[in-house]
């Protein structure tokens, strides 16, 4: 099934990828702040439930709030301190979102409940996913998935590849990129961790070609643990579950469809990174690797930096704007949420902080679809966005749907080329919640 | 270095509040718009245009200018009046005129260009809906118009190489194809073939010291312009391909059965609007279907077409109607070659509709 050459996915396009701001730069560790502000709701499921009142005193990677459910993990606090009022901020998609204000001690003391598990090859599959949850890891690639769903497959699945997310085919984001070069045992270690898991011995690492030296640094060290590095070609979106998959095994997820139907888990490289510290070291979730970056950012560059991390500050740490910007976007700019103010805060799955100048972004307006095509060529899941769009702006949405529309994954491909500039994504979500609604009606 | 350390902390600058934009992403496009397009189409006819001006000089600029102004001007017009927001900024209409104009005779006075413009730009787009909404070419429709309503001037061919002669100095005579198509089936019909196929005339078609339109005449240029097309991306090789290859298999084929009924594969690729009609004008975007598997098959048809109205129509040449024709089945042809999504399967596409039905 796995082959050296990497199946290339169709369509897909290659934006201007705006990675040689930060790659170069090593990873900093960003200072101890006076405040942290940490969002609640961050993993996809039922937001925990917070356990600590305002006034208590917090050690650093302290619960304070604890999982509700099983799709659902819980949060520990990023340093040590007192725990200060619950406010709103927005959070990444524009919603107000509770946060609990932790404001530091400057001690910093660890007060994990986590017990290290070194000897983590010959514990308990079950309790190391017990540990997992426990350490409030979720997808951190941006699904902000809790991980221990994922590797916990319903019995009739059969799971044999576990493969590690290491494209970052988003324009200008390097945190993995550097997490690989500079940390490749913990990625490595991490992933050998989930594998056991899910009990497969086939794990792939992809990454796109773009990021040679952490290629070699990951294969260097990749044979010990049984790994595979496979180089990807570099196309948006190769990091997507799907193309991935298919670029490494040739297997095809079928429409509608998950990973685990053709016995693959995806993990991204930096959630392995957290399952290595929350089982070896027994440090909870509390810190991520975040790029910022953009060209009126004084100094991108990839930092280490705590969950709950303000924008503005961590804005402050890359020397602030040297130029006007236009745009702040949580994420890469193909997907990432646009923010209006800069009071949100660093979530698990904020994978980059990044400023854009008024002439790299664009506000257009949407002209009538001339039907060039290009859209078509761009989509990597086939689909027809033109004519779509076109069916969705007369509210068509059961042609729609017979279109496909639900495939799609909202990859931003097609409006990236498209020379009308519609905005064929905010049509295709509108038609999906149109189409779901529906579909809820109908059920009930 | 060490000096700057020393220096007190500048003060780190944030966007101010209130100045961050909205919207959904992508947050980057890749630049090019409709007008950038429109205008490297309009680059890729160059060729075509320098060769029509050195073939029918003063007349050929004229011809150009005439139709391109009308047509801008009945797009500016229409909008204004019907209060729509102005789309001659796209150029789409300049270009609907440099291809309106590569379709008529060098001869052709100033009122058939105005006619041809408005039946091109208001009765074939903007009635539709403009730019993006018409499903048939709007240069297609008014060349037919114009053939069917003002046979004299649009079948008077005069020779190129005339210079800057005065209009009513042109000498004028049949185009190789009318000439063709008179003698298929008579008893000259052999030797005036050959006469047509022998390489030297083969030749002059090519590089279009024959009779014809303005982008009839040569080949060459038209073929260099669609070069131009397929590399910048800005067509679907995939339609000229087609048109092309079946013109040449199909009239190939005939010729082979029956020598007397027209002449080879070769005479019918040089001759005509073929090249200009499968480089140009089938290939506009908002009039041909959306695929690359769709593309074949609306090219295949308008080659067939074409040879069909060619050997055993009434008009010498057909390339205008093929593609008007196949216009018209464009949204059947989309229909037909819809692609299948990522991961479609027949297993999949009934698991789909099962648990849509489960969830009904
Ligand atoms: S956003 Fe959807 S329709 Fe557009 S390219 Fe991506 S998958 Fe295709
Ligand atoms: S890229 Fe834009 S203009 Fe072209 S077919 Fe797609 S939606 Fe239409």
């Amino acid at each position: 099934m796995y082959s050296d050459n990497p199946r290339k996915f169709i369509g897909g396009v290659h934006p201007d990828d705006g990675k040689a701001l930060s790659c170069e730069k090593p990873i900093r560790v960003a200072p101890l702040l006076e405040k942290y502000v940490v969002p609640v709701p961050q993993n996809i499921g039922k937001p925990p439930k917070v356990i600590v009142n305002k006034g208590d005193l917090v050690k650093k990677g302290q619960l304070i709030a604890d999982a509700d459910g099983f799709v659902s993990v819980p949060l520990h606090s990023p340093t040590s301190g007192t725990v200060g009022e619950t406010v709103l901020i927005p959070g990444a998609v524009g919603t107000m979102i509770p946060a609990i204000e932790i404001i530091s001690d400057g001690q910093d003391e660890w007060g994990s409940a986590l017990e290290p598990i070194p000897d983590w090859k010959n514990t308990d599959r079950e309790i190391l996913k017990k540990r997992i949850c426990d350490a409030g890891i979720i997808g951190m690639g941006g699904a902000a998935f809790p991980s221990h769903v994922k590797l916990s497959p319903p019995p009739e699945k059969v799971i044999d590849t576990l493969i590690l997310n290491g494209a970052e085919c988003e324009p200008y984001l390097t945190a993995d990129h550097r997490l690989m070069l500079e940390h490749p045992n913990c990625v490595l270690e991490g992933a050998a961790i989930a594998a056991k898991i899910l009990k497969v011995d086939r794990v792939f690492v992809g990454i796109e070609e773009n990021k040679q030296n952490a290629i070699d640094a990951m294969k260097e060290r990749a044979g010990k643990y049984g790994i595979k590095i496979v180089p990807l070609r570099v196309r948006y979106p190769q990091g997507a579950e799907k193309q991935l998959i298919m670029a490494i095994t040739g297997r095809h997820v079928v429409a509608g469809g998950l990973p685990m139907d053709v016995g693959c888990v995806v993990q991204n490289v930096g959630t392995c990174a957290a399952i290595r510290a929350a089982v070896v070291e027994g440090h909870p979730l509390i810190e991520r690797m975040t790029t910022i970056t953009g060209s009126p950012v004084k100094d991108p560059c990839t930092w280490q930096l705590r969950i709950g991390t303000p924008v503005a500050e961590a804005l402050k740490l890359a020397g602030g704007i040297v130029a006007p910007a236009a745009k702040l976007i949580l994420g890469g700019p193909m997907m990432g949420f646009a923010q209006a103010t800069l009071d949100g805060s660093v979530a698990k799955n904020s994978s980059g902080i990044l400023l854009l100048q008024a002439e790299e972004t664009g506000q257009y307006t949407s002209n009538p679809c001339i039907r060039c095509g290009r859209c078509v060529d761009a989509c990597p899941m086939r689909l027809l966005p033109g004519p779509i769009s076109v069916l969705v702006e007369s509210e068509k949405y059961d042609q729609a749907e017979q279109a496909f529309v639900m495939d799609c994954v909202e990859c931003g491909a097609c409006s990236y080329v498209c020379p009308a500039n519609r905005p064929l994504i905010q049509h295709f979500r509108r038609a999906k919640a149109e189409i779901n609604a529906l579909r809820r009606a109908g059920k009930k | 270095m060490s000096e700057e350390n020393m220096k007190p902390m500048e003060e780190v600058v944030l966007p101010p509040a209130g100045s961050l934009l909205l919207s959904s992403s992508p947050h980057v496009h890749q630049g090019e718009s409709i007008t950038t397009i429109m205008l490297k189409v309009l680059i890729c006819l160059i060729p075509a245009i320098v060769a029509s001006i050195c073939m029918f000089g003063l007349n050929a600029v004229l011809v150009l200018l005439y139709c391109t102004a009308f047509c801008a001007v009945f797009e500016y017009l229409c909008n204004f009046l019907m209060k729509q927001p102005q789309t001659v900024k796209y150029l789409s209409a300049v270009l609907t005129g440099v291809i309106l104009a590569m379709n008529l005779p060098a001869t052709v006075p100033w009122w058939i260009c105005l006619v041809g413009s408005f039946v091109a730009i208001i009765i074939a787009k903007q009635i539709f809906g403009g730019l993006g909404q018409n499903p048939f070419n709007p240069a297609a429709v008014a060349r037919v118009a114009l053939l069917i309503g003002f046979a004299g001037p649009m079948t008077t061919w005069v020779t190129p190489m005339q210079g800057f002669a005065a209009t009513s100095d042109f000498t004028t005579g049949a185009t190789p194809l009318g000439t063709a198509q008179m003698a298929s089936g008579t008893e000259i019909s052999l030797t005036t073939f050959e006469k047509l196929e022998s390489t030297d005339a083969l030749m002059q078609s090519f590089i279009g010291n024959i009779g014809g339109s303005l982008g009839e005449t040569s080949a060459l240029a038209i073929l260099l312009g669609g070069i131009g097309l397929i590399v910048f991306r800005l067509i679907k090789w995939q339609i000229p391909f087609a048109i092309i290859g079946t013109t040449m298999l199909f009239t190939w084929l005939v010729n082979t059965v029956d020598p007397t009924l027209t002449p080879g594969a070769l005479f019918h690729v040089c001759s005509g609007g073929l090249m200009l009609g499968a480089f140009f004008m089938a290939t506009d975007m908002v009039t041909s279907p959306i695929t690359h598997r769709g593309a074949l098959i609306y090219g295949a048809m308008i080659g067939l077409i074409t040879c069909v109205i060619r050997i055993w129509g009434a008009y010498p040449d057909g390339v205008s109607f093929a593609i008007v024709i196949m216009n018209a089945l464009v949204p059947l042809i989309d229909r037909i070659c819809y692609k299948r999504p990522f991961g479609w399967s027949p297993a999949s596409a009934s698991a789909l509709q099962m648990r849509r039905n489960e969830v009904k």
